[in-house]
């Protein structure tokens, strides 16, 4: 089986205080396979997030269905398997840690869960090496930046051994720093360790660095495909609330002004390229 | 005359093995009428030391003065400076409180003895800069968005006139679109009322396309404070403080390295295009 997650039809709908309904995701069908990095883009209110949360059960749609490895999210006697699979992390590292030391936080899910004691350790030991905070293990959080607390949030997942991550925003309350930290981490895990990654993020610099971007509007699946695909279509990103990045911006523009340039520059390498063979066509013009 | 920072030092847990200088002698002025960015990495000092520019934390040494006056001597009134100086914290929608939005933001120039008409036209003024809708003014704060809520508590604080006022990282985990709207916003107050402006942010985009000069701060002390032209163009050096320049500066620092003939000090799109349109005319020209 190719597909870890599949979101079939999925319609979820929130009742608001006046008792109206609120259409939050409309008839979406995505599916993510595995060991693959895929970024949800889509503005606050897009139904992004909610999406996220059907992927490991927090949500349950109101029509369609959502497959885990083929495990109905509805059938509550998978629950426990479910969750196992696909682990969750979320914006605020302050509100995922429990514990008063960062080792027995990483331990905590394993010791819910009833593993060895030896086991935890074992898995503990890996998680936090995983993610570069094992020096760290017997600090107390509250001694800890942002990016760093959000390291070890990611490692309380990973000694689950979860199949799949999803990152609500995990990098929206970082600095410049401790979002470059997480995103090293989450990318590690990715190409080194085959850890399926749904990223679900404002950062469109974080967005292409996956291999797959979806975009959410107004609870529809919008646009899918390669972060180059994607980040070729400047006005339809902006007309639904979303930038790109200044590089792609700047031979977007350009293009505009009539220069025959390649659609879709992500990197500064990249644009730094393009730029370099339009400047040398000046200099044999000139 | 604006406010003036007079060799600003600021210790923790002076004594314990925890001695920490957060702010390391700093002194600058901050003239009337100017948005200026305040940059620097977590742990650089930055938030320490705004604390300091309405009094909520005391020097351990050095003075701080507003209008020539040290807040902090016998003769100040601290409540006073409080409502020159306005500072609005990160997440500042978690501190509403009050059952409706207009009692919400209402509270402050209450606090300064306001009331009637004066109190009504500083609301809706400071609610109409800060994107709050009529529409929400007699709504539960909670009944608000995240983003909404966000501007509501900025015009708490607006409403307050404060000759300056200070925004702690005011668009942190917004949307683009969000992001623009406050900063937009910010900008109109700042255009409409003239009045001081700092705008602590990680996004050095933000900086340049909002701010006039820029202060950024390294390990407690002023790293540079100079128009935003003069900052970025130090590129390498921010990189070496672990700050992040915009992607654009990057790619043109690059080219002018490599010779080509492009200025190395672009910060936003607009100005690259501009630049790179008139290289290319010229070119056209002598072809």
């Amino acid at each position: 089986m190719n597909e870890i997650i599949q979101a079939e039809h999925v319609t979820f709908e929130y009742r608001s205080e006046e008792e109206r309904q609120l259409l939050v995701l409309d008839d979406v069908s995505l599916s993510v396979k595995k060991g693959e990095f895929l970024s949800v883009l889509g503005h606050n209110g897009s139904g992004k997030s909610t999406l996220a949360k059907h992927f490991n059960a927090i949500l349950l749609p109101k029509s369609g269905k959502v497959l885990v490895e083929g495990m109905d999210t509805t059938d509550e006697e998978r629950l426990f398997d479910i969750r196992q699979r696909v682990g969750m992390v979320f914006q605020n590292p302050d509100n995922q840690i429990v514990a008063t030391i960062v080792e027995e936080d990483v331990a905590f899910a394993l010791e819910n869960l009833g593993v060895e004691p030896k086991e935890i350790r074992r898995r503990v030991d890996q998680a936090l090496k995983d993610v570069e905070m094992y020096d760290f293990r017997e600090h107390a959080p509250h001694q800890l930046s942002g990016g760093q607390k959000q390291r070890v949030a990611i490692a309380g997942i990973l000694a689950m051994r979860p199949d799949c991550i999803v990152l609500d925003e995990p990098t929206a309350m970082l600095d410049p720093k401790g979002r470059r930290e997480v995103l090293k981490t989450i990318r590690a895990l990715n190409r080194e360790h085959g850890t399926t990654v749904v990223l679900i993020t404002h950062y469109m610099d974080e967005a292409v660095q996956s291999d797959r971007v979806v975009v959410i509007d107004h609870g529809k699946l919008l646009l899918d495909g390669t972060p180059r695909e994607i980040f070729s279509q400047v006005e339809l990103l902006k007309e639904v609330g979303l930038d790109v990045p200044q590089v792609t911006e700047l031979i977007y523009e350009l293009k505009q002004e009539g220069l025959d340039l390649p659609d879709g520059v992500l990197t500064e390498d990249e644009c730094a390229g393009v730029l370099r063979n339009l400047l040398d066509q000046i200099k044999k013009g000139g | 005359m604006g406010l003036t920072v007079e060799h600003l030092t600021y210790q923790y847990s002076i004594g314990t093995p925890f001695q920490k200088t957060a702010v390391d002698d700093v002194s600058l002025t901050i003239d009337d009428g100017e948005i200026i960015g305040v940059i620097g990495h977590t742990g650089s000092g930055k938030s320490t030391l705004i604390q300091h520019l309405n009094g909520l934390l005391k020097p351990t040494s050095g003075r701080i003065l507003l209008d020539g006056q040290d807040i902090f001597s016998d003769k100040s009134d601290l409540r006073a400076v409080r409502f020159q100086v306005g500072l609005v914290f990160q997440y500042p929608e978690y501190q509403l409180f009050e059952e409706t939005v207009y009692q919400d933001i209402a509270f402050g120039p209450k606090n300064m003895g306001l009331d009637g008409d004066e109190l009504d036209r500083r609301v809706m003024e400071a609610a109409h800069f800060a994107g709050v809708h009529d529409t929400w003014l007699q709504k539960s704060p909670f009944e608000l968005s995240g983003g909404q809520k966000r501007r509501v508590a900025i015009a708490g604080v607006m409403a307050m006139e404060p000759k300056i006022l200070i925004l702690d990282e005011p668009t942190a985990g917004l949307d683009p679109h969000g992001r623009n709207k406050i900063l937009g916003k910010i900008r109109e107050y700042h255009e409409e009322t003239k009045n001081t402006v700092l705008l602590v942010s990680h996004s050095m985009e933000d900086v340049a396309n909002f701010a006039d000069r820029v202060l950024v701060m390294n390990e407690g002390k002023v790293f540079a404070y100079d128009t935003v032209e003069n900052v970025f163009r130090r590129s390498e050096e921010l990189k070496a403080i672990r700050l992040s320049v915009p992607q654009i500066t990057n790619v043109f620092h690059q080219l002018a390295e490599e010779r080509y003939p492009v200025p190395s000090n672009v910060y936003t799109v607009p100005y690259a295009k501009k630049k790179l349109l008139e290289l290319l005319g010229k070119g056209e020209q002598h072809a």
